[in-house]
């Protein structure tokens, strides 16, 4: 029984790529994983993915769980860049354009 | 690394929030502490619109649009439902910008605190309406810049200051009051957590910069709200079981630099920032010694 209009459609179908203006790119042999930017991100656009998929000059920091960027729905805020401790997220100019 | 706050996450991407949007990370974070068994009624305000249009939804828990002056009936309604159906252990929220708290809401707000029902309210205050268009709101402090408070040649900012809806709730004995702010998620959590352990209402005001209404770039909302409290402009607290306890103390770092960021306070003279420092000041004195107050009573 339903009594109320449902929306069962997740927000997950509306990319927000096009929104970018700048894009920004995580530069991982910098990169401590400390999920700052996953943290402070207002488009929850980061995806978390298990160590060992990315590459760091540091064994013990490429073994933990690191931080990407799902660039469907990045909006380019540029927030991580901002916050990141280590300055290893550049922002750059986005090329795609998107009609 | 350990994660700082829980992984688990309630709030979908591809909402339509502007760049930057403190709201959205306040609703974040309220969702990542509260979890699944969690009802949220929203008034108008900017989370009516950021879900997207209807069969889109951005929450994965059940959302209740209510009218603007309507959030505290609301919950109080939806809580003794509950309670009827056994449902004890369900989160009823409500989460209402600061025009639907401290303007239009303020008294369906009181009453539901009055009457003691078992909710959450969070106030995600980003300082004026800005849905509609960066409007003044009860919540905007002195010397900002708004469309209806334009500056013009007579420097019409606002003259008033802030109302602060977190030191009227505690003046009414409201069981669980606290600040926060998104600069802080670990501390903002704490507090959900810690109001969870008490039966009866709980308000939480949560400063959200908006990025389009303070006029500053979206990349700054961070630094933006952690300037505030370690400014002492916009100080965290917890008041619980008649105890208030300031949970982060003030860094000397100047009102000034907090003001300059923001371009809604362009048109504020040498005496008007005076003016606000000294405000901060008084403020933060104010809390300091109520803190003393109740914690030797």
């Amino acid at each position: 029984m339903i009594l109320a209009p449902l929306a069962d459609r997740s927000s997950r179908a509306n990319h927000t790529d096009s929104w970018r203006i700048l894009k920004p790119e995580i530069k991982y042999d910098k990169c401590i994983r400390c999920m700052i930017c996953w943290k402070f991100c207002p488009d929850n656009a980061f995806t978390v993915v298990s160590g060992e998929e990315l590459e760091s000059p540091n064994p013990r920091v490429a073994a933990l769980e690191a931080p990407v960027i799902d660039y469907d729905y990045c909006k380019g805020c540029g927030i991580c860049a901002n916050e990141c401790p280590e300055k290893c997220i550049e922002m750059g100019i986005e090329t795609k354009m998107v009609i | 690394m350990p994660f700082s706050i829980p992984e688990q996450e309630l709030m979908e991407p591809g909402h339509t929030a502007c760049h930057g949007c403190g709201a959205t990370l306040s609703m974040r974070y309220v969702l990542k502490a509260l979890g699944k068994d969690t009802v949220i009624s929203v008034p108008a305000a900017c989370w009516a619109v950021i879900p997207g249009a209807m069969p889109n939804r951005t929450l994965d828990v059940p959302m209740v649009y209510t009218p603007f002056a309507a959030t505290g009936a609301v919950i109080s309604g939806l809580r003794e439902a509950f309670d009827i159906q056994g449902k004890e252990d369900f989160n009823v929220v409500g989460f209402a910008g600061d025009g639907g708290t401290a303007d239009i809401g303020l008294q369906s707000l009181s009453g539901a605190m009055e009457r003691g029902h078992n909710v959450f309210y969070f106030m995600y205050d980003n300082e004026g309406y800005m849905n509609t268009g960066v409007q003044r709101s009860g919540s905007t402090p002195y010397g900002a810049i708004t469309t209806t408070t334009p500056i013009g040649k007579d420097r019409n900012f606002k003259k008033q200051n802030k109302k602060v809806v977190a030191d009227l709730m505690m003046a009414q004995g409201v069981p669980y009051v606290a600040t926060a702010t998104i600069a802080y998620p670990e501390d903002l959590i704490r507090k959900v957590n810690n109001a969870k352990k008490i039966n009866g209402p709980k308000f939480i005001q949560i400063l959200s910069p908006c990025p389009v209404g303070w006029y500053f770039p979206p990349e700054k909302s961070i630094e933006v709200s952690r300037l505030a409290v370690q400014s002492g402009i916009f100080p965290l607290y917890e008041f619980q079981n008649g105890v208030l306890k300031v949970t982060k103390q003030p860094r000397p770092v100047s009102v000034r630099e907090y003001l300059s960021m923001q371009n809604r306070f362009r048109s504020l003279d040498e005496d008007d920032i005076k003016k606000i420092e000294k405000y901060a000041e008084e403020r933060m004195e104010y809390l300091i010694g109520k803190e003393k107050e109740t914690q030797s009573s």
